[in-house]
């Protein structure tokens, strides 16, 4: 073995410059493809990492049906033995209660439909950093009798500030009228100009008296240690609550956000396909040259008694040195980046930031630097250059000696 | 009797008994890639001896390297038997037909052919690494061999900084560095200098003599004719004559 590594090395580098131009190929093709992936998977983790922190939760207790009809009728009962079920499971790391459904926020003569959420401040705030937000007056405190938090953009279109009063009007549980008054106690600022422009928060006991809901509750969101878990948690959780309750998965519960991603995936994945087509013929073009301008020197070898399987391991691994060469060589380099601008997010500017908010992400650009990327990309990278050398290793086992010999 | 791949041995004794290394029978090489079929070796009979050191000539195209190559198993008849100490190795399988190269063949190129990436002790032990000898025992053959030669200095230089006649002479320990039970060397002078043939069929006639080893030619060098003890001329894929030449220790050294 030791006599083929060294034969292969050394075949390497007889012709320097092919070989550095290979390599300079492979290992552009792994920078680009663990760049192009780790952009992917780093947009789609900020992607989901929004939608359940704003919304869902990675799951969600509700009542059987309130997912379909999204009435306050559809609402449950809080009550301890849920309590008990959740802290039971350990994958759960916060469980969130809401009380969630629309009315209409007036304001002199400016009306607009919003979502009411009742939550609860402490946990509320571990959720999504809730208080961090509020840009002007305060936080909610545990308890009610408080006021209201609205978003500075129907603050702006209600043109109402810090200790105005926002009266409120909707239906309550079960056909009750739910009307009242709140100052506003707090202006908050998301980087979603959506949630700006359409939530009110109110303290879950004031939410429950206005809906006439005391104790109930129209979900509970949970939010999970690890989220690759998530499937058997939810399983778990299901088994363990009775049949008036479903838990739901951020998928099911998101199903927009699930095909926007799958098909920016299959983007990805497609430009990754043309990436590796040039990579499989670069590398194809070399080791076909290094076998065809060898064919005498094979020839010579097999004559004097070597075996064609050891001159075919002897191409491949000429061909896994490249390989690794090239990946560990793009790993290397785009790591270090890869690792500042995880931890510095790209912040986007201008009217690419814009879009971003109007589709109701965060501008920035952020990267995944899961291990599973570049071992995946650096797999692939060489599985490609294996399969590119499959047409020279059929022919070192198909040539004629003699006929290689005269050359 | 059978050839093992994996020893490299022939599984019956009789090797000290029998005195023919090889034994040719109607060996015929016929090339139909053309519209008249090319009867490259037509309907040969030779036996060749241990210690032989014999030179093949005739004119170009006459089937002197289609004949060695036959001889070595790099290439198969169209018909007839090559018998290697009575085992016919046109029977053997192309896996068979590799081993039985790599323990008692060695070959000599007209081109050198040596591995470029390898320096000369690498080249000249490259068969013996494949064999899986021990390294003490390919150091010692490899430092031998390359004194023999005379290019004991040039051990760790790769092919490229050694003149024609070097690479050659590294070319023939590489050939010998196994210890085969015959040579086929196509045109081993062809590409060198007087001085340098002369060198080198000295040496190859010394080695010759000292380890019983055949050598088998195929030339248009005179030189290596006036060495040769036995002299095969062929025309047209047959064998026109077949001499014995005596030289006396004199000519030999010359």
């Amino acid at each position: 073995m030791q006599q083929l590594i060294i034969l292969a090395w050394r075949n390497l580098w007889r012709n320097r410059r092919r070989t550095l131009i290979t390599l300079a190929s492979v290992f552009m093709a792994v920078v680009l493809a663990i760049a192009i992936r780790s952009l992917q998977k780093g947009a789609y983790s900020n992607m989901i990492g929004n939608a359940v922190r704003f919304s869902t939760g990675y799951l969600q207790v509700q009542a059987k049906g309130y997912w379909e009809d999204k009435s306050i009728n559809n609402s449950f009962t809080a009550d301890t033995s849920l309590d008990q079920t959740l802290q039971a499971e350990p994958n759960i790391s916060l469980a969130v209660p809401r009380l969630e459904s629309f009315a209409l926020a007036s304001s002199g003569l400016h009306t607009k439909g919003v979502a009411i959420i009742g939550i609860d401040p402490v946990q509320e705030n571990q959720l999504n950093s809730l208080e961090e937000k509020v840009a002007k007056g305060k936080y909610f405190h545990r308890g009610g009798g408080q006021g209201l938090l609205i978003g500075d953009g129907l603050a702006n279109y209600l043109r109402l500030q810090l200790g105005d009063t926002l009266v409120l009007m909707g239906q309550g549980y079960h056909g009750s009228t739910a009307a009242a008054q709140y100052p506003i106690q707090g202006i908050f600022h998301f980087p979603l100009d959506q949630l700006n422009n359409s939530l009110v928060y109110l303290a879950l006991p004031d939410a429950q008296a206005f809906f006439a809901a005391p104790g109930r509750l129209t979900s509970v969101s949970l939010m999970l240690d690890d989220p690759a878990a998530m499937e058997a948690t939810a399983r778990s959780l299901q088994r363990a609550l009775d049949s008036t309750r479903v838990v739901l998965q951020w998928p099911v519960m998101n199903k927009s956000l699930v095909q926007e991603i799958q098909g920016d995936n299959a983007g990805g994945i497609i430009m990754l396909g043309i990436l590796y087509l040039v990579v499989a013929f670069g590398v194809f073009g070399t080791i076909l040259m290094m076998t065809m301008e060898r064919k005498k020197e094979f020839a010579v070898m097999i004559a004097i008694g070597m075996h064609r399987i050891k001159l075919t391991a002897i191409v491949m691994l000429e061909t896994v040195l490249i390989g690794l060469m090239g990946i560990v060589a793009g790993c290397v380099l785009i790591l270090p980046v890869l690792l500042y601008l995880y931890q510095h997010p790209l912040a986007l500017t201008g009217s690419t930031a814009q879009i971003y908010q109007e589709f109701g992400l965060e501008p920035i650009m952020p990267v995944s630097v899961d291990p599973a990327i570049f071992f995946y990309q650096g797999i692939t990278v060489l599985a490609i250059a294996l399969v590119s050398t499959l047409y020279p290793l059929w022919y070192i086992n198909r040539f004629r000696i003699p006929e290689a010999l005269k050359q | 009797m059978q050839f093992s791949g994996v020893t490299g041995e022939w599984n019956n004794s009789f090797k000290t008994n029998v005195m023919s290394v090889i034994e040719i029978q109607q060996l015929t090489k016929t090339y139909r890639e053309t519209l008249v079929p090319v009867h490259a070796v037509n309907g040969i009979d030779l036996k060749f001896e241990k210690g032989e050191f014999t030179a093949i000539v005739g004119p170009s195209g006459c089937g002197k390297t289609t004949l060695l190559n036959l001889m070595g198993g790099i290439d198969r008849p169209t018909s007839g038997q090559i018998l290697v100490e009575k085992v016919d190795i046109t029977q053997l399988t192309a896996s068979q037909l590799v081993d039985f190269r790599l323990y008692n063949i060695g070959f000599i190129f007209q081109s050198f052919n040596l591995i470029p990436v390898l320096t000369v002790e690498e080249n000249v032990g490259f068969v013996m690494e494949l064999q899986h000898r021990q390294r003490e025992e390919i150091t010692a053959r490899i430092q031998y061999l390359l004194t023999a030669m005379g290019i004991a200095e040039k051990t760790k230089l790769r092919p490229k900084y050694l003149s024609g006649g070097q690479q050659q002479r590294v070319a023939v320990a590489r050939a010998l560095a196994a210890k085969p039970k015959f040579i086929l060397a196509d045109e081993p002078t062809a590409n060198l200098d007087s001085k340098s043939t002369n060198t080198l069929l000295n040496l190859m006639a010394s080695l010759n003599e000292k380890e019983q080893v055949t050598f088998i030619f195929s030339t248009h060098d005179q030189r290596v004719m006036d060495k040769a003890r036995r002299i095969i001329t062929l025309e047209d894929g047959k064998v026109i004559s077949d001499t014995s030449v005596k030289h006396s220790h004199a000519e030999a050294q010359n």
